[in-house]
């Protein structure tokens, strides 16, 4: 960070000046002509904010698959299964016990499961032939989407929250002033927020887990150099397994997550996949803190683009692909 | 040695292999004998399919460079074709003649897959699948989403053929010989240029960029003209394909179908053009007859098994199985690229 802002003073200078005006934008009463140009502030700031929840659903997708991707090169095209099956496993066993807290527990297990199958039965059994393991997991992911439809069928399901977590919160932040001089404040849903946050605590969790223990430890080390590790006396292939579960079972678990905010429906896991694509191709494969910078990057631009112009909402997602591809083709916090 | 080879018999008759010859009789002969919904349906069908299967398998077998954005390639002809010519949704149709709809829809399509690859040449490998899929997965949520040019949702209909020197090409003959044209010009324009200078660098590039690089080749621009060669053979295939059906819309652009593309050309095989013709006959044929075998809804398991089977036990694909256990009839490339492999790998 400290380097950054040495090595790149101005565009230090030029982030900070975004960010205050952004925090203005955020926290201020808005003046009639910025009404004008922008629209209604509660938009702005709602988008804002479904934009931040969508970035953290896709932190959670996505921090799965760049760290196997980091750990191992393996690309897991089938990570937006997992997501899908995991909402799904997540909500049979949340329907069967009542407690939702159950179903996200389930689909993390059940999922990180799968993970370690997949990678003892598959991808040990390929290692170093990247492109043979892409199609493999193509391969699985079109059987794995073909038999959930057969299972769960076409339709859209939808979690039920614990009830603490249904209903709106206030939020300090003034939306509009009566003409009595009385500040409106902003509402948004509570369990969007706690989206919001689980993505927050996982991601520090991540951090601390990677940079503070032992294990952690030694995936770092496994991601710079694999040989070494094992020359050491570590058993690879046990951190690899641990890794691809922790990987696999955030997607369940973001399945259960997302599956609440938004629905269960087949499809889904196509676009969990785009996302967590376009997320880490963003950010940098092999980097947490590059997933939750792209994820940042891409849930704001997908909301604002859809509330603002909607027709060419995808196309922003993709502009911003491509402008870090043009000028950074290893991704924001990729290693060249 | 056997001087003569599948494909690669170069002058007199003799020289070509005498199954290539039969395989050559054989699709000439074809709708004589066979029923209108087998030319059509299966033949045709097979063959446009093998077309843009045929682009995927230029770049991945010579290039290295597995996209899969070249249904979107494809796609993008034939939404051309039905924007700029005439459909019956009352959106767009700017009534241009077919003489000139048709070439501006497959250079457009080029131009696209140009673009493409300028984008995703930047990356290798695995990247290069990420960053196509991307694009395809892009390229469907935008058409879905564009209701000025691309009608959104629904699409367009009542695309159809022109009629030409009193023939109905959609007819089931006529079209299936256009199809076969078309499927035989690309193919053996392939297997030129994958033995001209340009073909055996690309191949170089595919095995060792770096050493390619050393040498003096501009190995960015090999990787994109290869992309504009893909995207003209994809683009005429999309223009056949929007022909065929009649009718196009997002769903025909969508990432299942971008995807049965890349099943396709590994089913049949990466490595010799013939693999993608190979693998579209295996596909179409399970996609019409696995109703026979299993429940219609259960094709997607099927064909995913299938393409699991071909990628786990033999990376050739049928092809490999074909030279595995066909004994004299070997599908064998030209000896001066076995040489150039053998001392280009590592």
């Amino acid at each position: 960070m400290r380097q950054f802002v040495e090595r790149h003073s101005f565009w230090s200078f030029v982030i900070l000046v975004a960010l205050g005006v952004f925090l203005w934008l955020i926290f201020a009463v808005w003046p009639e002509w910025l009404e004008a140009v922008l629209g209604r502030k509660k938009t702005f700031v709602n988008t804002f904010l479904n934009g931040l929840t969508l970035a953290g659903l896709y932190f959670l997708v996505a921090s799965g698959f760049t760290l196997v991707f980091g750990l191992m090169r393996n690309v897991n095209l089938a990570h937006g299964s997992m997501y899908l099956l995991g909402a799904y496993i997540g909500y049979e066993a949340a329907e069967a016990t009542g407690n939702w807290f159950i179903g996200l527990a389930v689909a993390f297990l059940a999922i990180a499961v799968t993970g370690i199958l997949l990678q003892v039965l598959i991808f040990r059994r390929m290692e170093g032939d990247a492109l043979r393991q892409t199609m493999v997991t193509i391969g699985i992911s079109i059987i794995a989407a073909d038999l959930m439809l057969a299972i769960w069928s076409g339709a859209t399901y939808q979690f039920d929250p614990p009830e603490w977590l249904i209903g709106a919160a206030e939020l300090p932040i003034i939306s509009a002033v009566r003409s009595s001089g009385e500040a409106v404040y902003l509402k948004y849903p509570l369990y969007r927020l706690t989206v919001l946050g689980v993505a927050v605590a996982v991601g520090i969790a991540l951090w601390l887990f990677l940079n503070r223990t032992r294990v952690g430890m030694m995936i770092r080390a496994g991601v710079n150099d694999r040989d070494m590790l094992s020359a050491t006396g570590v058993n690879v292939q046990l951190v690899f397994a641990l890794v691809f579960a922790i990987g696999a079972g955030l997607a369940g678990l973001a399945g259960v997550i997302g599956g609440t905010a938004l629905s269960i429906a087949p499809g889904e896991d196509i676009r969990y996949l785009l996302a967590s694509l376009v997320v880490v191709i963003v950010g940098g494969l092999g980097s947490v803190t590059g997933a939750a910078i792209g994820a940042l990057l891409i849930g704001l631009a997908e909301q604002f683009g859809l509330a603002y112009f909607p027709t060419y909402g995808v196309v922003l997602t993709f502009l911003i692909m491509v402008v870090v591809l043009a000028v950074r083709p290893q991704g924001v916090m990729g290693q060249a | 040695m056997d001087r003569r080879s599948l494909f690669f018999g170069s002058g007199p008759l003799a020289q070509v292999h005498p199954a290539a010859l039969l395989a050559g009789i054989f699709l000439i002969a074809y709708p004589s004998f066979a029923s209108d919904f087998f030319t059509f349906q299966i033949g045709a069908y097979s063959l446009i399919l093998g077309t843009i299967s045929l682009s995927l398998m230029m770049l991945a077998g010579y290039g290295g460079m597995v996209s899969l954005a070249q249904l979107a390639v494809a796609g993008l002809a034939g939404y051309l074709v039905a924007i700029l010519g005439d459909n019956s949704v009352g959106v767009m149709g700017l009534g241009w003649p077919w003489w000139l709809t048709v070439p501006v829809a497959i250079l457009g399509a080029a131009i696209f897959g140009t673009l493409i690859g300028i984008i995703s040449v930047r990356t290798e490998g695995i990247y290069t699948i990420m960053i196509t899929l991307a694009i395809a997965v892009a390229f469907f949520y935008f058409v879905r989403q564009n209701y000025d040019l691309f009608n959104g949702f629904t699409g367009f209909a009542g695309v159809a053929p022109p009629t030409l020197f009193g023939i109905y090409w959609r007819s089931p003959d006529a079209f299936y010989y256009l199809s076969l044209a078309v499927a035989a010009f690309y193919f053996f324009a392939v297997v030129y240029c994958a033995r001209s200078t340009f073909g055996l660098s690309l191949q170089a590039t595919r095995d060792n960029p770096r050493r390619m690089r050393a040498i003096g080749f501009d190995v960015t621009l090999h990787r994109v003209a290869a992309y504009f060669l893909a995207g003209l053979i994809a683009g005429t295939g999309g223009v056949l394909m929007v022909w065929f059906n009649g009718r196009i819309s997002p769903g025909s652009v969508g990432v299942d179908v971008a995807i049965d593309i890349l099943v396709i050309a590994v089913i049949g095989g990466l490595r010799h053009p013939v693999g993608p013709f190979i693998g579209a006959v295996a596909f179409v044929m399970l996609e019409n007859f696995a109703i026979d075998l299993i429940d219609r809804e259960r094709f997607n398991t099927v064909i995913g098994l299938a393409f699991l089977l071909v990628v786990l036990f033999s990376p050739d694909g049928l092809l490999g199985l074909w030279n595995r256990f066909g004994g004299t009839l070997r599908f064998r490339r030209p000896a001066s690229l076995e040489k150039l492999e053998r001392s280009g790998a590592g």
